[in-house]
């Protein structure tokens, strides 16, 4: 039994590893020169986009024109979603307007649209009674492309800000980035796995809800619908947003514990080969594996910590039955192994498809969860800014490097001076400013309280935090215990969406321009050793400290302290 | 105007008419064409009239049927409906909730009830709500704990039940991924098989 979970762990981490090399050389392909056969099958439809869009795909864009075509990208995706959103009940088509039983208020479109628009897919509706398949395809499919496209450009052009050889303020063209990303990368990598799904028997039609009667009589409500198309992009793009309400959890959405792989993998594998495109394109392949090293370091300790967790018994269960891990919220066909997969997965990955409720997880399993997310999402990550985040802890780390040998600090002969290390702080401040500000108004205002309604004490605090982690990480996935359809949660969720998404990005573009600007110092004695499993070691333990110390407070107060209470 | 306006407005049109539109419609053609039956929700069909789908769960509550996971779906009225494969979702409920605990002692007791007979310990599958709501699996070791009752209802040798069980539980996947499981759905409909129901 727990061989064959370390055997599924095993396998997974081969196989990204293995992925890495190849992803990351198509991906330099990709944005850099040549996408091979789908380039000759799609480059007229690409440059027929161009066209439309009035730019030229190789003129260089700086950092303030590329943070401005990110949050514009943003901006018409939100405003867009939003306007459908507000129209879809007089959209024709299946589900009939019956079965759409939560209204869509204006709070609530408007939360769904930043939502789906800044990757987050934090969802305080339930697919199957609010959205027609229509919405679901237009609105939720097209914005886990655009998200998704848009976290991957931003990811390559902080890739050139920090390979630049002469001194350019041009970062590469954002549009480009963009348009290359979906049609070479994620519209035919979801294709085949919503294809692969619906083998396994994720479902995909465009019929209404089947109404049937059961075995032994009486009746049930079937919600059908075009789900494998959601389902594919929402974890390639590491937006998470599901068709259904129970999300990965769903049998009709990640029917056997292959999909539940699959789909994991779809996650992982592309921000994880992105290590490798930066150390081709940086040329130092050395320094790409140690980020890559990292990263894998973080998700292995996650994929223990929660194995740990989750194995544990529980207090709610009686004397009376069989040991086993602690169900409640689980599924039977994905087991311990693949539900604490899909748990590090989704919550390092940006991405809220969880495979189980992590309402119902046990307190440290949902702290590991709730870590994963405040570290900012850098174990591979999502889509782009994985890396990004990574960079940034980077930048930081050989600043703190500097400091403790005496040594001015360069990253890749690339010199880390005040400017460059005062907005690697600002974007690793977000962070904590947005969690810990909104999660001290919603727990001292009534209409933050109201939400909370079914758990006891400390697990209610762990709730508020996971919430707004969630958001500000742009992951999306939730505590169930949370009822977050309300004006309030609506509108301060949103407002921590935002500032993840658009705050980091900026900063992230800043940092990329400042960098491209500075000449590339060829590597000497002097130089710090960055490729070095030294350099991992510290990165490491900055990671772990800049966040430990920023969250070690409310980590004690929700987790920690709702374990020691249940003992 | 900022010269990224229109290119952002452009970008948002294009991938709304080729991912949001031509895509699913590609994805539901090839799908159709590849695997009808899955694509359709993997439907299961007895006496021509629709029973089910294979991959959502029933509420069996009858002696002579294996029973499913316990389930907290939630109803149009906001009041419990096990298996509302309409509005899918798990309890949120946490390990140190009471109200967990007596949902878990309450199920318990209804077990033993159900089969005063059966002494061993109940696989904890069968008195934990799944994440869906909908789960159509339970443990194998959940259908031999309830073999004896079922056994017992249908008049049917246990051994003759037991070998069903076997006969009906998917291992691993690939032999490595997930767990060992059977469908409840598809199980009764077997015993129902084999007594020409």
């Amino acid at each position: 039994m727990a061989s064959r979970d370390l055997a599924q762990y095993a396998l997974f981490l081969i196989l990204v590893a293995l992925a890495t090399v190849p992803v990351g050389r198509y991906l330099e392909r990709v944005f850099t020169g040549d996408a091979g056969l789908l380039e000759r099958a799609l480059g007229p439809l690409e440059r027929r986009i161009y066209r439309l869009m009035g730019v030229d795909p190789r003129a260089g864009m700086g950092w303030k024109e590329q943070a401005w075509a990110f949050i514009l990208a943003g901006l018409a995706g939100t405003a867009g979603l939003f306007a459908l959103l507000l129209v879809q009940r007089w959209l024709p088509g299946p589900p009939s307007g019956n079965y759409l039983a939560t209204p869509m208020t204006w709070d609530l479109a408007l939360n769904t649209a930043v939502s789906f628009a800044t990757g987050t897919t934090w969802q305080a509706y339930s697919g199957e009674t609010t959205l027609r398949h229509a919405v679901q395809m237009v609105g939720m499919v097209t914005q886990g492309f655009l998200a998704g496209g848009t976290g991957l450009a931003l990811g390559m052009a902080c890739i050139r800000g920090f390979a630049s050889r002469k001194e350019t303020p041009e970062l590469g063209n954002f549009w480009s980035d963009l348009v290359r990303g979906v049609l070479y990368l994620l519209l035919p990598l979801a294709l085949l796995l919503a294809l692969a799904l619906v083998g396994q028997g994720t479902v995909m039609c465009f019929r209404d809800h089947l109404a049937l009667t059961p075995l032994r009589g009486g009746s049930q409500l079937l919600a059908l619908g075009p789900a494998a198309a959601l389902e594919a992009i929402k974890n390639l793009g590491t937006n998470g947003g599901g068709f259904f309400a129970a999300n990965g959890a769903h049998p009709l959405a990640n029917p056997t514990p292959l999909t539940n792989f699959l789909g994991m993998l779809a996650i992982v594998v592309v921000p994880a080969g992105l290590t490798h495109t930066f150390g081709r394109m940086t040329r130092r392949r050395d320094a790409g594996w140690v980020l890559f090293a990292v990263m894998t370091l973080l998700f292995t300790l996650g994929l223990g910590g929660l194995h740990l967790a989750e194995t544990a018994r529980s207090a709610a269960l009686p004397a009376a039955i069989a040991s086993g891990p602690n169900l409640e919220g689980k599924e039977v066909r994905f087991g311990l192994a693949q539900t604490v997969l899909a748990g590090v997965a989704t919550s390092n990955g940006a991405c809220g498809s969880s495979a189980a409720q992590p309402g119902s997880f046990s307190p440290l399993g949902g702290g590991v969860l709730l870590f994963n997310m405040l570290l900012g999402e850098v174990a591979y990550g999502g889509l782009g800014t994985g890396l990004v985040g990574m960079l940034m802890a980077a930048v930081i780390a050989v600043f703190l490097g500097g400091l403790m040998i005496g040594r001015s600090p360069e990253y890749l002969g690339k010199a880390v001076r005040a400017k460059e290390v005062r907005l690697a702080i600002g974007y690793a401040l977000i962070m904590p400013f947005t969690v810990l500000v909104l999660a001290a108004v919603a727990v001292s205002t009534g209409a933050g309280r109201a939400g909370l309604s079914s758990n006891p004490g400390t697990r209610q605090f762990t709730e508020v935090v996971f919430a707004y982690a969630s958001c500000a990480a742009n992951n999306g996935q939730a505590m169930a215990g949370l009822s977050a359809n309300s004006p309030f949660w609506n509108l301060t969720t949103a407002l921590a969406m935002l500032l993840g998404r658009f705050g980091t990005a900026t900063l992230a573009f800043a940092l990329a321009g400042a960098l491209s600007c500075q000449r590339r110092r060829p590597r000497s004695a002097g130089s710090m050793p960055v490729g070095s499993p030294l350099f991992g070691g510290l990165l490491f333990f900055t990671v772990i400290v800049v966040t430990g110390l920023s969250f070690l407070p409310v980590l004690v107060l929700g987790p920690v302290a709702e374990c020691l209470s249940m003992k | 105007m900022n010269p990224q306006v229109r290119p952002a407005l452009i970008a948002f049109l294009a991938l709304s008419v080729l991912t949001g539109v031509a895509y699913p419609l590609v994805l539901g053609g090839l799908a159709w064409m590849a695997f009808p039956d899955q694509a359709a929700g993997s439907l299961l069909r007895k006496d021509g009239r629709v029973v089910g789908s294979r991959l959502i769960g029933q509420g069996f509550t009858g002696p002579g049927d294996f029973w499913g996971r316990p389930s907290a779906t939630v109803g149009p009225d906001a009041g419990p409906l096990p298996y509302d494969a309409a509005n899918s979702g798990g309890s949120g409920l946490s390990p140190g909730n009471p109200g967990l605990r007596r949902a878990v002692e309450a199920r318990v007791a209804a077990l033993r009830l159900a089969d005063p007979e059966q002494p061993g310990p109940i696989p904890v599958d069968l008195i934990t709500a799944s994440g869906s709501g909908l789960d159509p699996h339970i443990s194998p070791d959940a259908a031999r704990y309830q073999v004896h009752r079922v056994a017992r209802a249908r008049g049917l040798r246990e051994a003759q039940v037991q070998a069903l069980v076997r006969r009906e539980t998917e291992g691993p996947q690939l032999g490595i991924l997930g767990d060992a499981r059977v469908n409840v759905l598809e199980l009764n409909l077997a015993l129902d098989a084999i007594q020409g129901k």
